[in-house]
């Protein structure tokens, strides 16, 4: 695999965890104070950072073998998390995500808690809204960036995509000081779930032993595939006669078949 | 140790998540794999991929089984 794909995938997979992010940073520093705010992001980031230097290149000394059989199912699990919670956001089964009412949550929480100051941190409210926040959600960037790169042996180019991701989202959300609630939320992880359990079942099987027919060719029919079976299950769930629910046809605009 | 139960909480919900069958179905298949490409020289490459789109359907089912909420 050439390195345009780890980073387009790492990107997609990063920027939306990084919306998350900007939502509980926002809501932190606008109604509470930005520099306990940024100390907490900052702190979070230097974190995350220890971590990717730590476990990365720990990681790419492993036996490829072993480390794709081990990442490979780490990869699918996670992936199927992703795919089956956007199909039943997509289907009305959950609830869809929503940046604007997550973000109003906060604000009132925020608005409703004391200001202490402790270990020079003016509000320390602020900073560990926004360290948890990040830190939270920054880990699986983390996760994302570790397997993607260490299974590929291009950490750099991992690292490049997670970065980008960042940098976008939060040059967007400086310029629109909101949370980025117009952002097909749901589509994206959409998406990035069938990335990762295409890429967690390819370099899994490897790691078990198979040979794929077309060897790395083989992920450009499995990609697909994951994605039709994934839409064929969310068509058959919003055909399937629900009691005492509304006709199927009354989603948000935030569909994944429409993506 | 309340502390250890709640990182055991948090790293069970990060990795496994919301249905635990998904994941010993990706294990158990991938322990099949290995063992019909090792022990019987199957090249199995098939076998990963239909159990995940099954473990999918599955979990799918199992969720949405009652009405919606």
């Amino acid at each position: 695999m050439t390195a345009l794909p780890l980073i387009l995938t790492v990107f997609v997979a990063c920027a939306v965890e990084a919306i998350e992010a900007l939502t509980i940073v926002l809501a932190a520093g606008l109604t509470r104070e930005w520099r306990s705010t940024f100390a907490g992001l900052a702190a979070a980031l230097v974190v995350l950072a220890a971590i990717v230097a730590v476990l990365g290149p720990t990681i790419t000394l492993l036996p490829l073998t072993a480390l794709r059989l081990v990442v490979g199912a780490l990869l699918a699990v996670f992936g199927l998390q992703w795919l089956r919670k956007a199909i039943l956001r997509a289907t009305g089964y959950k609830a869809l995500h929503d940046e604007a009412s997550a973000y109003l949550r906060e604000v009132a929480a925020a608005k409703s808690a004391a200001v202490t100051s402790r270990r020079g941190i003016n509000d320390w409210y602020a900073f560990t809204l926004s360290f948890k926040g990040v830190l939270l959600e920054g880990l699986e960037v983390v996760f994302i960036v570790i397997t993607f790169g260490g299974n590929q042996r291009n950490m750099g180019a991992a690292v490049i995509g997670a970065a980008a991701a960042v940098v976008v989202v939060t040059v967007t959300g400086i310029a629109v000081r909101a949370p980025l609630a117009k952002v097909p939320e749901n589509a994206l992880k959409f998406a990035v779930g069938i990335m990762l359990t295409s890429f967690g079942t390819f370099w899994g099987a490897e790691g078990a032993g198979v040979s794929w027919p077309g060897n790395d060719a083989a992920l450009l029919v499995l990609v697909p595939v994951v994605a039709l079976v994934s839409l064929g299950y969310t068509l058959l769930l919003r055909q399937r006669p629900r009691p005492g629910q509304a006709p199927a046809a009354a989603h948000s605009s935030e569909e994944v078949a429409s993506s | 140790m309340k502390r250890l139960k709640s990182i055991g909480a948090f790293w069970y919900d990060f990795v496994i998540g919301d249905d635990w069958r998904v994941a010993a179905v990706v294990v158990a298949a991938l322990a099949l794999t290995a063992l019909l490409v090792h022990a019987a020289g199957v090249n199995a490459w098939w076998l990963l991929p239909l159990c995940v789109f099954a473990a999918l359907g599955w979990s799918l089912r199992r969720a949405t089984a009652g009405p919606k909420p």
